[in-house]
């Protein structure tokens, strides 16, 4: 035997070898493949048996709603005679519209006044070089620090004082201006380039004209995030109005339904349609929204 | 006198931040002075002698089995909360980081509760929790039960505490997942190569690059649950943190004492407010310091 063959001997065992190996792995990767996908499978069904879950409250809600007085404690999720009755009592035995009117006009206005002055501030704040401008902007950080329930009891002190009670300023007040706000513009205004606003400068625009028409227009994002909290916060605010509002024509709709629930008792058929009502228009509107408000949380990392 | 150009931008700058700076002022900062002023004060809004009574609020506290009980319950929903939510969220978001169709719809079927009202879903889950409500009735279909959910003092606030679990997890999910999504590709897949389990890679690659996200999640959930009111006042019984005290919290104690109590106690309950201000500014100062340390280790 020459060297040769044992050589070519050799080499064709571990050609052998070689490819024994690969079918190995080639099996071993179409199971791990098949691991996979099943693992995937699961991943998907697990998130969703646990998705179902986090809704299914709202789903239990709708359905108690629309179950008649006598039905209310069986558990079926399609209620067997389903009614609009619950609806139509609540809207009819309290001022939900009114509730509803009062919420929207609040969060609107509170919205557009935290949109503009805190914008202006941010702006302020990173755009110009002044003399206390640095202690300015330790002072509103400090206001972050202060929870809202320690001022609660001064701001209302300061709405008897002032006749502020039961009016939407009273219930707005605390709110038409955000410490947070403030510092989320600053920061979104820091990344305007300088070079913008010398240019817009020399073209004879007033720091104004340069703020609302050159700088606004850049952070566009981030304002849309703040509106976006900003009125579902106001929308959801609850221990301020609870205070501050004395009539049941002045409540929004969290003091309303809250109001209700407890005078109802064991009414469960008519607090569901109750907290339906509230939820369901923050809900649509979360779903048409929902792209933007998910972006702007990632933006901004806001905590309503 | 003419101005110079620095000057007169001065002067925009001074009228840009004047409407802010004196809200900040007014409505901020000198209610906050003026909260530690009450305190020290008896102070009833309708009486007309509110006489000074030095540190006698803080003593009364300290004496107060309530307000122990509220800063107990506090904790309570603080150092059970934040760690499970975290958790819950954490494994959620790894696991939706995984999929790669329908994101958008699981997405939103986990934040959902996170825009909706604390009053009423507080109330939808009371509902839930009555004792032939719709929970007893399942457990009672596997011959279980009936537990007193809401009603029983040492069940009550681990109920109420699922459901600020349940509601808070769609804003942390949000969150984690933006921060797994900042994490680059590559550390994996180069640790994948050299052999590393699916374990190892997420406690030495993800979970120490994630620290930035989970140092503003444990600040944002421990300041929250700190301040816990709502979902205590629609859930627990007559909405005043019972049974027997058993879920109040202290700022649910503050609004009793300030606003439902007869005569109005303002100033004890500004005294309560300011131990609440004082815990929240150490925890957030103790929590940058050491949270922010452990970060800048890796």
């Amino acid at each position: 035997m020459s060297i040769e063959t044992i050589a070519s001997g050799s080499g064709l065992t571990a050609v052998i070898a070689d490819e024994r190996r690969a079918r190995a792995a080639i099996v071993a990767s179409t199971k791990e493949a098949r691991k996979r996908a099943v693992a995937r499978w699961l991943l998907y069904l697990i998130l969703l048996i646990g998705g179902l879950g986090m809704v299914f409250p709202f789903v239990w809600m709708i359905a108690s709603s629309l179950k008649q007085a006598q039905d209310i404690y069986t558990l079926s999720i399609i209620p067997t005679s389903p009614t609009l009755d619950n609806y139509r009592q609540v809207i009819e035995d309290t001022s939900y519209a009114r509730w509803f009117l009062n919420s929207l006009v609040i969060a609107m206005i509170s919205t557009a006044s935290v949109a503009f002055f805190d914008s202006l501030a941010g702006y302020t704040l990173a755009k110009f070089r002044f003399p206390g401008s640095f202690l300015i902007f330790v002072l509103i950080l400090s206001t972050l620090m202060v929870p809202t329930e320690m001022l609660v009891i001064p701001w209302f002190m300061m709405s008897i004082e002032f006749g502020w009670t039961d009016s939407y300023w009273g219930i707005m007040f605390p709110g038409v201006i955000s410490a947070f706000g403030v510092f989320l513009m600053r920061q979104f205004f820091s990344g305007v380039p300088n070079d913008l606003i010398d240019a817009a400068r020399i073209d004879g625009f007033t720091e104004f004209q340069i703020f609302w028409k050159i700088a606004i227009p850049l952070v566009k994002p981030a304002l849309a995030a703040l509106c976006i909290f900003n009125f579902l916060g106001n929308w959801n605010a609850y221990i301020w109005p609870l205070i501050v509002v004395r009539s049941d024509e002045m409540r929004t709709l969290p003091v309303g339904i809250a109001f209700f629930s407890s005078e109802s008792g064991s009414a469960f058929h008519l607090i569901m349609a109750a907290a339906a009502l509230a939820t369901i228009p923050v809900i649509v509107v979360f779903l048409v929204f929902q792209k933007q408000i998910i972006k702007g949380i990632v933006l901004t990392g806001i905590k309503g | 006198m003419r101005l110079t150009l620095e000057r007169r931008r001065w002067l925009w700058a001074y009228w840009f931040i004047a409407i802010p700076l004196l809200f900040f002022l007014s409505i901020r900062i000198g209610p906050a002075l003026y909260a530690f002023w009450v305190s020290l004060h008896q102070w009833d809004p309708i009486a007309l002698d509110r006489p000074y009574i030095g540190i006698e609020n803080y003593r009364t506290l300290i004496s107060d089995g309530v307000f122990w009980r509220a800063m107990r319950n506090t904790w309570m929903y603080v150092l059970l909360g934040v760690p499970v939510s975290l958790v819950v969220s954490l494994a959620i978001a790894l696991g939706l980081q995984q999929l790669i169709r329908f994101v958008g719809f699981y997405r939103v079927l986990y934040f959902v509760p996170y825009v909706t009202s604390l009053v009423a879903v507080g109330w939808v889950w009371r509902w839930m929790y009555m004792p032939n409500g719709l929970f007893n009735d399942v457990l009672g279909a596997v011959a279980l039960g009936p537990f007193a959910f809401l009603g029983d003092p040492g069940i009550a606030i681990y109920s109420i505490i699922v459901t600020t679990i349940w509601q808070g997890l769609g804003f942390q999910i949000i969150i984690f997942l933006a921060g797994l999504e900042s994490i680059p590709a590559v550390y994996q897949e180069a640790a994948a190569i050299d052999g590393a389990t699916s374990w190892e890679r997420f406690r030495h690659i993800t979970f120490p690059l994630l620290n930035p996200t989970l140092v503003f999640l444990v600040i944002t959930g421990v300041i929250s649950n700190l301040q816990v009111f709502t979902q205590i006042r629609s859930m627990s019984s007559a909405g005043t943190g019972g049974p027997l005290n058993s879920t109040i919290s202290v700022v649910l104690y503050v609004y009793q004492e300030a606003f439902r109590s007869m005569p109005s106690q303002m100033g004890y309950a500004s005294a309560m407010t300011v131990v609440l201000f004082l815990v929240i500014l150490a925890i957030t100062i103790f929590q940058l310091k050491v949270l922010s340390r452990k970060n800048n280790e890796y």
